[in-house]
């Protein structure tokens, strides 16, 4: 991957924005969904999506594509934005978010082109992902398996049995993050059920693991820049991010989980993105 | 001739053979090659066989990876934790993302016997078959398993397919038989009453069925090999003819064949139904045949409940 332009890095922070903008848009008018973590992960998909992974919205079931999974499949919203801001799906169709029988469901479908996975029960997206690098591996494709799991999720068990099977089969073509914004509904991931030392659990199921400031498009893009994908060993990202991000009043509040904005929020909301949008 | 291999060994064995064609056809497993018979398949496709180790939430989700892949993915284990541990994935990550995984459960029903409920699946239809998109087929020998397998390899849909532990009489007398998934067999016709066997039961409501007829009770029997899709025209068309079903299932009496019969049976009105199988208890400690014979599931308890009826 050839190094980053300035001008990119601003261009991607600008789709970063429109995106978190819709994100908002959609959860007011369909007054309801997961504001709080969808908001956390729109710079990681944002790099993803327009930067990192290998797609096209036009031909969204090409053999060779990267495969994305939202295993924390909560936050369709920031997914749902992000494919339509790509050009998988019209934005009119997001639009349709939370209307009678939308077929934008409350969690990932693959009625949805560019869905890969029907998520929305936490804990699967790895083994599906090490199934996907598996897989890859066996037809000599290069194709790369991007799994994006929440913090809170880390308490499914079966996170670790994936885990254990991605390093054991030396899947350097998978990728998993975690989107590490110390939150989960019921208040702090420490205080609920503590995830740390986190670095070094993962470490020791022998995947390689970066941390990266997970709401900067410019550390998110230089830390995919550097990953190996001949190491013989699946890698982490730590992406240290803060719930509700980009929205003052909603960041790191366990309450903006699923909370919905009102009117007078909403309209405050739009006008700190826009801002920040004029800057850019 | 008495049959001595098990229908979980006809499986497998028509697998490897498909496999070596077909380098699609890949087998997940956890750490259960010895219990499905698996071993050959290790062996001589190292490339095609995925252990997991005893992770069965992880295996039924590596196994949506690959069928998501292109893959030809079949997940093997105990039928006891593919429907219970790992659930959720078959849910998920199978039937709602349709992704056409075949679940091979093997042992299930009470093959396991005395090793007790943890180890037993009665359980699996009835859950099974409220997934949309599921599809469930209990083959009751090893001609028909071999037929099954074949059908299943190019399959779009995901199956969940139970087997036994041990070899089992045979019901048909060679492979040249008709089968299509969704599609019961009728095996001995009559006008007198009707009774539906699956999988292993099959073989006993044969001989009942049988012995039925050297009284003059013309008795019906039929192998409802798939519990999902339905053969709701068989039914509808015994109940209407026979106007008396027996169902006979190596299963909990709830939700399973007799549960989807009487679903059919009592919104037409038209047939009297008796429903054999495990009731609402955790089955006796004892033999797999045994248990069978305890809960008039066998041929003898079939006569007796059919010169009852």
């Amino acid at each position: 991957m050839s190094k980053i332009t300035d001008s990119e890095i601003k261009k991607l922070k600008l789709q970063a924005e429109e995106i978190r903008k819709r994100v908002v848009e959609i959860i007011y008018s369909a007054k309801g969904g997961h504001i709080g973590g969808s908001l956390s992960s729109i710079e990681i998909e944002t790099a993803l999506y327009f930067h990192v992974m290998n797609i096209d919205p036009i031909n969204p079931q090409k053999t060779d594509r990267d495969r994305f999974i939202l295993s924390k499949g909560h936050s369709v919203e920031a997914l749902y934005a992000v494919l339509a801001a790509k050009g998988f799906i019209p934005q009119s169709l997001l639009d349709t978010y939370g209307q009678f029988n939308s077929k934008l469901a409350g969690h990932p479908t693959k009625k949805t082109p560019g869905v890969e996975l029907n998520s929305g029960a936490l804990g699967h997206g790895l083994s599906v992902g090490v199934g996907m690098a598996i897989g890859a591996k066996m037809s000599k494709s290069t194709f790369r398996t991007f799994v994006l799991m929440g913090d809170g999720e880390q308490g499914e068990g079966s996170i670790y049995e994936a885990a254990m099977s991605a390093s054991h089969y030396k899947l350097d073509n998978l990728v998993a993050i975690i989107d590490r914004n110390t939150l989960q509904i019921s208040g702090k991931t420490e205080t609920v059920m503590a995830l740390e030392p986190m670095r070094e659990r993962w470490e020791a199921f022998g995947w390689e693991v970066f941390e990266v400031k997970g709401n900067d498009i410019e550390d998110i893009v230089n830390t995919f820049g550097v990953l190996n994908y001949s190491t013989e060993k699946p890698k982490l990202i730590i992406s240290h991010t803060t719930k509700g991000n980009g929205i003052s009043f909603m960041e790191n509040g366990a309450k903006w989980h699923h909370g919905v904005p009102a009117e007078q929020q909403y309209k405050d909301a739009i006008c700190e993105i826009e801002e920040r949008i004029k800057k850019l | 001739m008495t049959n001595t291999i098990p229908c979980r060994k006809m499986f497998t064995d028509i697998l490897v053979e498909l496999a070596k064609k077909d380098k699609d056809i890949i087998a997940v497993t956890s750490d259960a090659r010895g219990s499905v018979t698996l071993d050959k398949f290790a062996d001589e496709l190292p490339e095609q066989f995925v252990e997991l180790g005893i992770a069965e939430q992880n295996a039924v989700g590596v196994a949506a990876g690959l069928v998501s892949v292109g893959k030809k993915a079949f997940v093997c284990g105990p039928a006891c934790f593919y429907v219970a541990r790992s659930l959720e994935q078959v849910k998920v990550d199978v039937a709602y993302s349709a992704n056409p995984v075949k679940i091979l459960g093997v042992s299930g029903g009470v093959s396991y016997g005395a090793l007790g409920f943890s180890h037993h699946s009665l359980h699996d239809i009835a859950v099974l078959r409220t997934f949309p998109g599921m599809q469930i087929v209990l083959p009751c020998d090893i001609y028909q398993t071999k037929k099954l397998v074949e059908a299943l390899v190019d399959y779009p849909y995901p199956v969940y397919i139970r087997v036994g532990r041990n070899a089992v009489p045979n019901v048909y007398e060679n492979e040249n038989i008709d089968f299509k998934i969704g599609k019961a067999n009728l095996l001995l016709d009559g006008d007198d009453l009707t009774i539906v066997g699956t999988g292993e039961t099959v073989y006993h409501c044969l001989q009942a069925g049988k012995k039925l007829h050297e009284q003059g009770i013309k008795a019906r029997v039929i192998d409802m090999h798939t519990l999902k899709p339905f053969d709701k025209d068989i039914i509808e068309k015994a109940a209407r003819e026979t106007g008396k079903i027996i169902t006979v299932e190596e299963h909990s009496v709830s939700g399973g064949l007799g549960g989807t019969v009487a679903e059919i049976v009592a919104q037409n009105g038209n047939a009297k139904l008796k429903i054999l199988g495990i009731p609402d208890e955790n089955a006796i400690h004892a033999t797999s045949p045994e248990i069978f014979k305890y809960y008039g599931i066998d041929e003898e308890g079939i006569l007796k409940t059919a010169l009852s009826f």
